[in-house]
């Protein structure tokens, strides 16, 4: 039976919608930070816009280093099952995980789409 | 009413007993009603100490209640009974037994006043909270059970010795500021830091509570790291290394919590990321700070709770907790869809939900005592949690790309017992002056200024322009079906396999040499009976042994004959 309804996110003007509603969010937030005065305890939050560019750059920076990660980190998913694996280096390497293909792979465009 | 000086757990425990004899609505009935009555009666008790007795020489305090003590009991409170309704649809009494005790077992050690009653509920935590996770009933349930319980039960040995030390150095057992100015403050420092998931000694919690059953878990993340945070607050309030530790253990979790596959293990690593936040604060050891500490744990224990029970409620209707294969679910679970970003907008702590009001005193103590870098770590951690606890969890679970699962929400006493908790979270988000008047110290701290506020609302919204912008571009890591290694490894598989392979050495070893003393032995042997051969070749040839015993008996029986006629 296939399933007809539509859902709140079915609809790309949805998200969009809700993407820009955040860009607006930001964007004011960014413009606040001129409006109020606030009470700072360090130099470092008197930057313009520290926090803003301090919470966008940390979190790419997590991300891209997580991803880095995968590199040395990521095993098979039955990795720890099967004690036959002994050697770290070049059976999972073997199996499935770690190829140029998968690693590359991009993440689907789930927000646009 | 009852005994003032009958402790909590005395009633948990006695309500086990009787789970064991009930069924139906009745056991469902007396689960719920434990709790309920249990915190009925510490409403009523006075601070103080209320059981006492002496045990060789030593005084022991079973029973002692304070400002720090009754915060941790009232919540553990909330999250037993939060935790029993989620589980009420059970037919396991194994788990549900368990479950009661484990409770029982956490009011205990957080109101004990001594260490040697502390040792003895440490011991319980461990060994009631196992069949938490042995009740899903597989093999790899079984084996993360086990190294759970080693893990657990080396902790308490560590406390016990520590004890024996402090016992010997201190001429007492009672239970208070511990300080590390000597080896038993180090040695019980360990024991703390291995059941609060401190680096390296994390992998217990990372490893076990995601093998756990839906309802265990939920169990499982209230209970044991609270007990330590108590127990560090008690004993090393302002110990300046808990500040780094704490600091490490905001930091390095959220990395493999962003390319973690099962939902439930990010959970795991975002719990070792927000006690994180409590060991900095006990660590600063400020008022402001342990207050920062203690309702941040207060508040942890309720939102965690509603993560997990969201991630578990999605494992019991699908089946499935991995990333991969999750997605869309929004539509078909709306219910659990919401109370989970109640939940993530809580460990977040956006202001008006409950981790805002607790973080951001940790953050301001952090500022205050001019730790910059320290404050520096946290702000990354506190954008980092919302990146992969606040975002990544829900959105992969109920948003992304369409799983094609087709599911419903849950069983009506799940939905209740999230219900609860997410009306919890925004209750004390939104009226924090409650939770602080329960605080230990008084320190009319205001979370709702506009600069906190402000802060907060900006570094929130431009971690997730980060995850939009890094979706958009297609740089966000898909989530793939693979295991992480982290320092498990090194017990699960490293050492294993030395060991294994220094086995089959040493066997080989022994082998060889047994074989060459054998092959001696045989040489020395032929070459003896060749040279007795030629020896004795008059005497000994074509004469049996057996002739020789049986003329050695005719000459015996001739001396016997002969000294008869003598």
């Amino acid at each position: 039976m296939k399933n007809d309804k539509k859902y709140l996110f079915d609809n790309p003007n949805n998200v969009k919608r809700l993407l820009h509603i955040l860009y607006a969010c930001c964007a004011i937030l960014v413009v606040l930070d001129f409006v109020i005065h606030r009470h700072t305890l360090h130099d470092w939050e008197k930057l313009w816009a520290f926090y803003p560019i301090y919470g966008f750059v940390g979190c790419v920076v997590l991300v891209v280093i997580a991803t880095w990660m995968r590199t040395f980190l990521m095993r098979s998913e039955d990795y720890y099952d099967n004690p036959t694996h002994t050697d770290v280096d070049k059976d999972s390497l073997n199996n499935i995980t770690l190829n140029d293909d998968i690693l590359n792979k991009k993440g689907e465009h789930h927000v646009d789409d | 009413m009852w005994m003032i000086e009958l402790p909590p757990f005395v009633l948990f425990f006695l309500g086990a007993l009787i789970l064991l004899f009930t069924r139906g609505m009745l056991r469902s009935a007396i689960m719920i009603a434990i709790p309920i009555v249990s915190v009925m009666h510490l409403v009523m008790v006075p601070e103080g100490v209320h059981l006492q007795f002496t045990f060789i020489e030593y005084q022991l305090t079973p029973y002692r209640v304070d400002k720090l003590s009754i915060m941790f009991g009232y919540v553990f409170h909330i999250a037993a009974l939060i935790g029993i309704i989620y589980s009420l649809h059970l037919r396991d009494t194994m788990q549900q037994v368990s479950a009661m005790l484990y409770a029982g077992s956490a009011l205990g050690a957080v109101f004990a006043g001594d260490l040697l009653t502390l040792f003895v509920f440490w011991e319980l935590l461990a060994f009631t909270s196992v069949f938490l996770i042995w009740a899903r009933r597989t093999q790899r349930s079984y084996d993360a059970g086990m190294r759970y319980l080693i893990i657990q039960v080396l902790s308490g040995v560590i406390l016990l010795v520590g004890t024996l030390f402090y016992a010997h150095e201190n001429n007492t057992l009672a239970f208070g500021y511990i300080g590390l100015d000597s080896v038993a403050g180090w040695l019980i420092l360990i024991a703390f830091g291995i059941k609060c998931a401190f680096p390296i000694a994390h992998n217990w919690l990372t490893d076990a509570y995601p093998e756990a059953t839906v309802t265990g878990t939920v169990f499982l993340s209230a209970f044991t790291t609270k007990v330590a945070v108590y127990a560090l607050a008690r004993a090393y309030p302002g110990a300046e290394i808990l500040i780094y530790i704490g600091a490490a253990m905001t930091c390095f979790p959220i990395f493999f919590a962003v390319i973690e596959n099962d939902l439930r293990r990010v959970l795991a690593y975002s719990l070792i990321n927000q006690v994180g936040f409590m060991v900095v604060g006990i660590g600063i050891g400020t008022a402001l700070a342990i207050n920062g500490a203690v309702s941040h744990a207060f508040n942890d224990v309720i939102f965690k709770g509603l993560l997990f029970m969201s991630m578990g409620a999605v494992l019991q209707m699908t089946g499935r907790i991995n990333g991969s294969d999750l997605g869309g679910l929004y539509k078909t679970m709306p219910k659990t869809t919401i109370l989970c970003i109640v939940g993530a907008a809580s460990i977040s702590a956006f202001p008006l939900f409950s981790g805002f009001v607790s973080k951001s005193m940790v953050m301001s103590a952090a500022l205050e005592e001019g730790y910059d870098w320290i404050w520096l770590m946290l702000l990354f951690a506190s954008a980092g949690v919302f990146h992969h606890a606040g975002i990544k969890i829900p959105y992969f679970a109920f948003f992304a790309h369409d799983s094609g699962l087709k599911a419903n929400d849950p069983p009506n006493n799940m939905l209740l017992a999230m219900t609860i908790s997410a009306a919890l979270c925004i209750a004390i988000g939104i009226y924090p002056q409650a939770l602080y008047s329960l605080l230990p110290y008084d320190t009319g701290y205001n979370p709702y200024d506009a600069t906190h506020v402000l802060a907060q609302t900006q570094l929130l919204c431009f971690s997730a322009l980060a995850f939009v912008w890094l979706n958009l571009k297609g740089l966000y890591p898909p989530e793939l079906r693979s295991t992480n290694l982290d320092l498990d490894w090194i017990y699960r598989r490293a050492i294993p396999n030395a060991l294994q392979q220094m086995f089959s050495a040493i066997w080989q070893a022994d082998r060889a040499l047994w074989d060459s003393l054998k092959l001696r032995l045989n040489i020395y042997l032929s070459y003896f009976s060749g040279k007795n051969n030629r020896l004795s070749i008059l005497l000994s040839r074509n004469y049996p042994s057996g002739s020789m015993a049986m003329w050695v008996a005719v000459v015996l029986a001739t001396y016997l004959f002969l000294s008869f006629i003598e």
